[in-house]
């Protein structure tokens, strides 16, 4: 190790040192940054964790302490939210990413041959990323009330029984995630379906494969890549958002998610230590969930 | 499950015309008709899927013509009274909301792609020995909810004794543009052929020079996108702003509480302005790289 930079040194004396500064300035104002405005509230939000009640009992003022109690006390009291969070994300990942591969697969691969269709096809897909998504969930809740002609026409057509509800269901929960995320599934899957060498394809059907191992054993394993990257995209924001699950929302008083808790406790209850160790739970468990599972898909140097 | 079969089912018919055009010698009568059913099922899921992608969007557009009265939730006529006096509801607090939203962005967007671009040229050009805890530390607040963040950044702003106001929004979006612009920046940097910057030194350019004369501006599109996108994320931010916004409104904050009440249609009336400007700045993005390539081709 001394003797290499020794060897680099001596080789040319002036250039890495020059250049070592230049990158020393290019980076530190934003290190800096991320430092003291990603790494330092991450800490000091476990340090809120850790907070005990003010001995004068005032509301919201806390102490540094080591409270480790506030994590049993938040899971006990919060476990349904906790495995809500996990169980919806879940599902409403699984749900995007079935209705995404077939679009970004038609993008991707059979619109190949169009630059210009596949071009608009790429617009459409961001295109609700332009518009508010608070927006697109109450037109969503609208949509989807007691008397909108869809619901009503659901109820007319003995699909849905007469008394039943759409919003405030955990089943609209879902939907609005799935919704939501889509286009952050789609983009990732049709980057890889893009590039995707359809004489792989061939060699497995001249193979005499039939289409659909061809689909699982090659194409599959191909657009691997693309499958981790949108399944992450989806998973961790909708494990924690907050919005869809509210009740002014798609959301009723059983379907709120560990977000809902975190704002509650936060910007109501101002019950900080609470807020915090839900917020360090949901992180610890998106990391560990996430490290899992970019292990068993054999796709660590994505990262 | 049933998107896979679909899929598998399109591939079949995929397969099987390439295989007639190259040679037809693995009797493809059989086969034709699952030809027919491929190339159909495709192409309507998909008009189907924008459909339903898109369906939101026309709500939110049409109900920016509803003569509404308070909240916006029946159809009561079309008028285009909201568009032409959209800040004469509640007090203008729609459009108080919305200027806010704009001022947080545009500077936010300046900050984090100054500094941004700044890591991502470091990065692809000099190694250095904390290379990857660095990486680290730009994609960690990507892999972070939304809410963590949020609630870190509060709880660190509680801790040190700073009100939330208009600086604590700024700084907390330009923390998780930071990440995105790096992201877009640093592919740019990546592509970029060094044969262009060598040319500039061979013509006994200074380094400053050849910096601000070659690389820069071939940096410049791989930054605007990387601006527009901060400006985006900003824009449409909801949670972290609710955690570190105090009693500033922006946007996405109004309509989360007038959400209880009923949203104005002059909220619709913005979102649609943001949304067919946004639209009409990718089609001539779009068009115009379109026609660079036709003209590239033309040359070469």
């Amino acid at each position: 190790m001394a003797f290499a930079a020794f060897a680099t040194t001596e080789a040319q004396p002036q250039a890495p040192k020059r250049k070592s500064r230049i990158a020393l300035f290019l980076l530190l104002p934003g290190i800096l940054y991320m430092v003291l405005f990603f790494l330092t509230p991450l800490i000091s939000l476990i340090l809120t964790s850790l907070q005990a009640p003010n001995e004068f009992g005032d509301i919201g003022v806390y102490d540094y302490a080591f409270n480790w109690q506030n994590y049993v006390t938040v899971v006990q009291e919060y476990w349904p939210h906790i495995l809500r969070s996990f169980g919806y994300a879940l599902v409403a990942t699984v749900l995007a990413l079935a209705f995404s591969y077939p679009l970004a697969y038609f993008i991707g691969v059979k619109a190949r041959r169009w630059p210009l269709l596949q071009s608009v096809m790429l617009v459409l897909v961001i295109a609700p990323f332009f518009i508010s998504f608070l927006l697109r969930t109450l037109a969503w809740k609208q949509l989807l009330s007691d008397e909108s002609f869809i619901i009503t026409s659901l109820k007319a057509l003995s699909l849905m029984a007469p008394d039943a509800h759409f919003t405030g269901t955990p089943a609209a929960v879902i939907f609005g995630l799935t919704y939501n995320f889509i286009p952050f599934m789609t983009l990732p899957l049709y980057t890889t379906l893009e590039r995707l060498d359809l004489r792989y394809l061939e060699a497995g059907s001249d193979l005499y494969a039939n289409p659909f191992t061809v689909f699982r054993k090659v194409t599959i394993p191909l657009s691997m890549p693309g499958i981790v990257a949108g399944t992450l995209l989806t998973f961790i924001p909708a494990a924690g958002d907050y919005v869809n699950a509210s009740r002014d929302f798609l959301g009723g008083p059983d379907t709120q998610m560990m977000g809902n808790v975190i704002e509650a406790n936060f910007l109501v209850l101002l019950n900080y230590p609470a807020a915090a160790a839900l917020s360090i739970i949901l992180m610890a468990a998106i990391l560990v969930l996430v490290g899992i599972y970019v292990r068993r898909s054999g796709t660590e140097d994505l990262l | 499950m049933s998107g896979e079969v679909q899929a598998a089912a399109v591939l079949g018919g995929l397969q099987e015309s390439e295989q007639l055009e190259d040679s037809g010698h693995r009797g493809g009568r059989v086969r034709r008709q699952r030809i027919g059913l491929g190339d159909w099922l495709l192409p309507v899921y998909t008009v189907l899927a924008f459909v339903f992608l898109l369906i939101p969007i026309v709500y939110t557009l049409v109900f920016s013509f509803n003569d509404s009265i308070k909240s916006n939730i029946s159809w009561r006529g079309f008028t285009f009274d909201k568009w032409l006096n959209v800040c004469n509801v509640e007090g203008g607090a729609v459009c108080e909301a919305f200027a806010n939203s704009i001022v947080i962005g545009l500077v936010a967007t300046v900050i984090a792609t100054t500094l941004g671009t700044m890591i991502a040229i470091a990065l692809v050009r000099y190694r250095f020995r904390a290379r990857s805890s660095i990486s680290l530390l730009l994609f960690l607040p990507m892999a972070t909810p939304e809410v963590v963040l949020g609630a870190g950044l509060a709880a660190q702003f509680l801790a040190v004794g700073v009100p939330k106001d208009m600086t604590t929004i700024i700084l907390a979006h330009t923390m998780f543009c930071i990440s995105f612009v790096v992201v877009t920046v640093k592919a740019r940097v990546a592509s970029l052929d060094p044969a262009l910057e060598e040319a500039g030194r061979d013509l006994y350019g200074s380094p400053s020079q050849v910096f601000w004369r070659v690389t820069f501006p071939l940096l410049v599109p791989g930054i605007l996108a990387a601006a527009l996108l901060s400006f985006a994320l900003s824009f449409d931010d909801f949670i972290i702003t609710n955690f570190n916004s105090g009693s500033v409104s922006t946007f996405p904050k109004y309509i989360y509480i007038s959400a209880s009440r009923g949203i104005p249609a002059e909220a619709n009336v913005i979102a649609s302005a943001v949304f067919l400007f946004a639209l009409v700045l990718v089609i001539v993005a779009q068009v115009s790289r379109a026609a660079r390539a036709k003209r590239l081709a033309k040359l070469s």
